[in-house]
């Protein structure tokens, strides 16, 4: 089958059969090896991809089920070829990463928590994280790397999304 | 870990989705995929067709319809999580949310599709029973409806009928002014099956009287169970009553055992989560009364 997908912003088409996997597709077709095959059956979350934003397993969907979004990437959220974002740059800062295997589905997860909330507490960024496993690091250093993100964010110079914290504290007043 | 070959369709309507479904016994519905797909993945389910329903408009949506709020089969988990309506309205399928699987499985699995499954240990069901909701299904020979408690047979059974697809839940909106909800479950790891899940609703006077409960239990026997706890009405539920009341109501049930959890262990945690589902249901009046008034 014949489908358009838009990835990291571009479209891109290409003939897939239809058990073939968004995770398998988008390494085998179009090269982006930085999502990563774990378990291949939704436990892990190696392969996290954000879908229209959010974090999904694209282990378990279908490349034939995946038109009509937009797909993140791990290569789609440094904000220029051989540079970092701010939750990159935390996970090494920190050491938040030892073989790296989790990585970028841990990035793409806490990527879309920061995304709606600048200032998570500790049991947030655990619940964000929590489908996705990690034999290294004993996810210490994890929750660290996307606590130091947030803080940097929040004392950026550049817009950002209102906290959702902050909006319900509004809401409250 | 790959899946065996399938054909793939993408029907344009719900009349069509089910005429595919009625026309090949090896076809298979999907939506959201996050437990069809493993198992496709394992090759313990080996269907020759998928017929994919998640972007067919008739499963869609969430609305208020004469005293009940209907979900629309494909609804994401995460999405009725978020909403508004559910929130007001069915504050214990809003409790018991963030306990189905984790974020990134309910940003695509589906409320219908949980309720298709059947899992014993699952929480959409348990919800589904304990409020006695109704299954909405569409099917080949019109559309038909089948109260929750006739829905679950047993595990991953149904009394669907070959050709069907559920359509959307009916959740019974309370109409008391006072209503709380309580939600706990215990299970070797958080998001993994529960081995015990306990779902309460209450509703109180001004006075802190009850005057409408509603208990459930999942994960214990083969589908989820709702408990008779009516002699608690007219009480404020002091831990007396709501401990005689619990202790009668789960004498008999046939607890499942297994490996992680033997069926003395489930009956004994079925009564402690039971006890601690009312408490919080009770609780969380309270704190939206003190709310109000301050």
């Amino acid at each position: 089958m014949k489908v358009e997908l838009r990835i990291n912003g571009q479209n891109r088409a290409a003939e897939f059969e239809p058990r073939k996997t968004l995770l398998d597709a988008l390494r085998e077709n179009f090269l982006l090896n930085g999502t990563h095959a774990g378990c291949e059956h939704g436990v892990c979350g190696a392969c996290t991809v954000l879908l229209d934003g959010e974090p999904v397993r694209s282990c378990l969907m279908f490349a034939v089920q995946a038109d009509g979004y937009e797909i993140t990437t791990i290569e789609g959220v440094a904000p220029a070829p051989g540079e970092l974002n701010v939750l990159q740059d935390a996970f090494c800062e920190t050491h938040g990463l030892q073989c790296g295997y989790c990585t970028s589905g841990m990035i793409l997860a806490a990527h879309a928590l920061l995304q709606r909330n600048i200032a998570p507490t500790r049991e947030e960024i655990v619940e964000a994280i929590s489908g996705n496993i990690c034999r290294c690091t004993g996810y210490g250093q994890i929750v660290e790397a996307v606590q130091f993100a947030a803080d940097r964010l929040r004392k950026a110079n550049t817009p950002r999304p209102v906290a959702l914290s902050d909006a319900s504290a509004v809401e409250a007043k | 870990m790959k899946p065996a070959p399938f054909d793939y369709v993408r029907p344009g309507s719900l009349h069509e989705a089910c005429e595919l479904l009625a026309a090949d016994d090896d076809a298979r519905l999907i939506a959201g995929g996050q437990t069809l797909v493993p198992m496709l993945a394992m090759r313990l389910a080996r269907p020759a067709r998928l017929i994919d329903i998640m972007r067919l408009p008739e499963l869609a949506g969430i609305s208020e319809q004469n005293g009940a709020v209907v979900v629309g089969a494909t609804t994401r988990q995460a999405q009725a999580e978020r909403d508004p309506v559910i929130r007001a309205s069915v504050p214990l399928l809003a409790r018991a949310l963030p306990w189905v699987g984790h974020p990134p499985t309910r940003n695509r699995g589906t409320i219908g599709g949980s309720i298709a499954n059947a899992d014993p240990s699952a929480e959409i069901p348990l919800v589904a029973v304990t409020l006695g909701a109704e299954i909405i299904l569409a099917g080949t020979d019109g559309p038909a409806s089948i109260a929750a408690d006739d829905f679950f047979v047993g595990p991953m059974v149904t009394s669907i009928a070959s050709g069907q697809c559920v359509r959307a839940i009916r959740f019974p909106v309370w109409p008391h002014r006072r209503v709380g909800v309580g939600f706990f479950e215990i299970s070797a790891r958080r998001s993994d099956f529960a081995f015990v899940a306990a779902a309460a609703q209450v509703a109180l006077d001004e006075e802190g009287r009850c005057l409408d409960i509603a208990l459930g239990l999942g994960g214990v026997a083969e589908r989820p169970l709702r408990l008779n706890v009516s002699s608690l009405a007219g009480t404020r539920l002091e831990a007396a009553s709501v401990s005689d009341a619990v202790h009668a109501a789960s004498v008999g049930i046939e607890a499942m055992s297994d490996l992680h959890a033997s069926a003395a262990y489930r009956r004994r945690v079925a009564v402690t989560l039971c006890i601690r589902a009312i408490d919080q249901a009770r609780e969380s009046v309270a704190a939206k009364l003190s709310k109000a008034e301050r």
